[in-house]
């Protein structure tokens, strides 16, 4: 519409000249244009998200059960599409049914990170002065820490159960957010929509939420795209080290329970592991859209 | 002498502000273990599968851990100030030395990975940048971006497939052929060979990371005067691509890369278990399991150190490159 528009307002005179003006979509339409990857990474998020909403559907019954003949290679048998494990599980129902814990684990994951990351980065970089140093030594103290071990230790604390594993990821993910939030708050902090809230006599509170975060959320949107493909690396690899719920499959188990026949049937560590890897690969594809949608200034060159 | 007294400065820097990151660590976590259900008793008790309550009495008795938790970690604090990182119920040993057969191991898979991740990482990342939009770009951007989302455990035992059990190039564990009665050379070369595969299974993530970074980083380097100025006074592409863009572009990347240090070291706590290496990831995560705090703590310590030394290194990284930015 805008691109018929400006076309329309050329001057004779600007046609001798060779530039050409980028033609300037907006709209649902633009994006699929523009931002092909994303589009592809959230059509594979879309099927992920299916699969895990529909897995009763596809697959009554519990995918732990023994179904069919112990070791079938995929495409064997066609009643088994991706084969059956050493107790004769259905791989394609356990991956079915691990989309759900990932994806449940990568979502609550973030959320937690964001949450935490958000308030610890907005208080500091708004307050300053005491507070800030103490949160900045706090988040640095966090960032020492291998991560991976103190959701480790966390999931030890508590048990190995979903609400327990998405806070840990969601403790161990914060201090990345906090950082960013922290930057957006100190340079916003300065700018006269602030200093205008602030002589009207808003709160703290209110400046703080409904006037800068609001402002601060376009680069915490992009990384929270790629927290939660973060947060299902970190599950599989604590289901794959046994440390996961036992009662559910994920994808994090089954190549933990694969590894053991690495040797002679390496399909069943191949095959979790490209659905965490596409699910992933969808989330940073979304992550990288969202981050040329806003910040067009990079798609210039 | 300019460096000296920069490496002087940027140590004391860290000095000052390390000792109250390595004091708030050690006391968060000695806290938060303590809440951790089960001691190190229990899991001695439970596999004797003899014990009594009089027995575990004295079990705790013999570890101090009947004391209240705040002696504990006054008792803890005062063995750290004498150098001393306390002795594990577990293993029946100091654990300053268990953990110091373990080191050597995690530091040589470490600064492999390390290493790897950063050289191969750049070059990926300046070669996208040089080729920026074009199909040499396109199709590396695809191979960096799966790297980036498969696990790196995941990629490790792939990598068994294919080289140990497939082609049988590489050892598919440990960390050297037991039993190898070798000469010094060859010993260096069976030690090589085993870090192959798990140094590049710990990398690959983070050269996914930094080649992405690189490539914006070089990108956006591109756009600034000097460039177009270097250009001006006729000097090669090549030469503007390495010493100009590259160099400023390096900054963001070795920033980083001293920030996921961390996130290495935990990642390094899988890639020794699927290679059966003998580092401290691994004796951390037995640690969990048997309830030995002292020794999970001393690993914790001893791997922010490594992180925060490292963080020195790449200051003075920074110094060498840019030599405009100062240790504040």
């Amino acid at each position: 519409m805008s691109g018929e528009t400006s076309s329309s307002l050329a001057s004779p005179a600007a046609v001798a000249v060779p530039f050409k003006p980028p033609v300037v979509r907006r709209g649902l339409s633009a994006i699929v244009i523009n931002h092909p990857t994303f589009v592809v990474g959230l059509a594979i998020l879309t099927v992920v998200f299916v699969l895990a909403l529909t897995a009763d559907i596809l697959y009554p019954g519990d995918p732990m059960d023994m179904v069919g003949p112990p070791l079938l290679w995929p495409f064997q048998d066609m009643e088994y599409p991706l084969g059956t494990d050493s107790l004769g599980r259905d791989v394609a129902a356990g991956l079915v049914y691990g989309a759900r814990v990932s994806l449940i684990i990568g979502f609550s994951a973030a959320s937690i990170g964001l949450l935490i990351g958000t308030l610890v980065g907005a208080i500091g970089g708004f307050f300053g002065g005491l507070i800030d140093n103490a949160l900045a030594r706090l988040t640095e103290l966090f960032q020492t820490v291998p991560t991976f071990l103190l959701v480790i230790v966390i999931v030890a604390i508590g048990e190995p159960s979903l609400p327990v594993m998405a806070l840990a990821i969601g403790i161990a993910s914060w201090p990345t957010i906090a950082r960013l939030v922290r930057a957006q708050f100190r340079s916003l902090r300065q700018q006269d929509f602030v200093m205008a809230a602030r002589s009207l006599g808003y709160s703290n509170t209110r400046i703080i939420f409904m006037e800068i975060l609001p402002n601060a959320l376009p680069p915490v949107v992009v990384t929270a795209s790629v927290m939660v493909a973060g947060a299902i690396l970190t599950e599989t690899g604590l289901s794959f080290l046994n440390m996961g719920d036992p009662n559910l499959v994920s994808w994090g188990s089954m190549i933990g329970g694969g590894r053991e026949m690495l040797r002679t049937a390496w399909y069943l560590t191949a095959l979790p592991g490209i659905a965490t890897a596409l699910t992933v690969l969808a989330l940073n594809l979304i992550g990288d859209g969202l981050n040329e949608i806003f910040n067009p200034r990079m798609r210039q060159r | 002498m300019r460096l000296l007294s920069r490496t002087g400065r940027s140590l004391r820097r860290t000095l000052i502000q390390a000792v109250p990151t390595v004091i708030g660590i050690v006391i968060l976590n000695f806290l938060l273990l303590q809440l951790v259900p089960g001691d190190a008793a229990d899991v001695i008790a439970g596999e004797s599968g003899s014990a009594t309550v009089e027995s575990m009495a004295a079990l705790r008795k013999q570890f101090g851990l009947d004391q209240p938790v705040l002696v504990q970690l006054l008792s803890y604090l005062n063995h750290l100030a004498h150098f001393s990182l306390g002795f594990s119920p577990r293993y029946n040993m100091p654990v300053g030395e268990l953990i110091m057969a373990r080191l050597p191991y995690t530091l040589m898979l470490m600064a492999c990975a390390f290493t790897l991740s950063l050289v191969v990482g750049i070059a990926c990342g300046a070669l996208m940048a040089a080729f920026a939009r074009r199909w040499p770009d396109r199709a590396m951007s695809l191979v960096v971006l799966v790297l980036y989302s498969a696990p790196g455990f995941w990629v490790g035992l792939m990598m068994i497939v294919l080289f140990s059990v497939h082609l049988g190039w590489l050892p598919s564990g440990g960390a050297i052929t037991i039993g190898a009665n070798l000469g010094f050379w060859d010993a260096v070369g069976d030690q090589l060979a085993h870090l192959v595969l798990p140094s590049f299974s710990l990398a690959c993530f983070f050269i996914a990371v930094y080649a992405r970074l690189t490539r914006s980083a070089m990108l956006e380097v591109e756009r600034q005067d000097f460039v177009r100025t270097a250009q001006a006074k006729g000097l090669t592409p090549f030469t503007i691509q390495i010493r100009h863009v590259l160099r400023n572009a390096l900054i963001p990347v070795t920033t980083v890369a001293g920030l996921h240090l961390g996130n290495m070291l935990g990642g390094a706590i899988v890639v020794e278990t699927v290679f059966g290496w003998p580092g401290m990831g691994r004796l951390a995560l037995d640690a969990v399991m048997a309830r030995d705090f002292s020794v999970l703590l001393g690993v914790l310590l001893l791997s922010s150190f490594v992180v925060i030394f490292a963080n020195v290194l790449i200051d003075l990284l920074h110094a060498w490159l840019d030599p405009r930015i100062e240790a504040e």
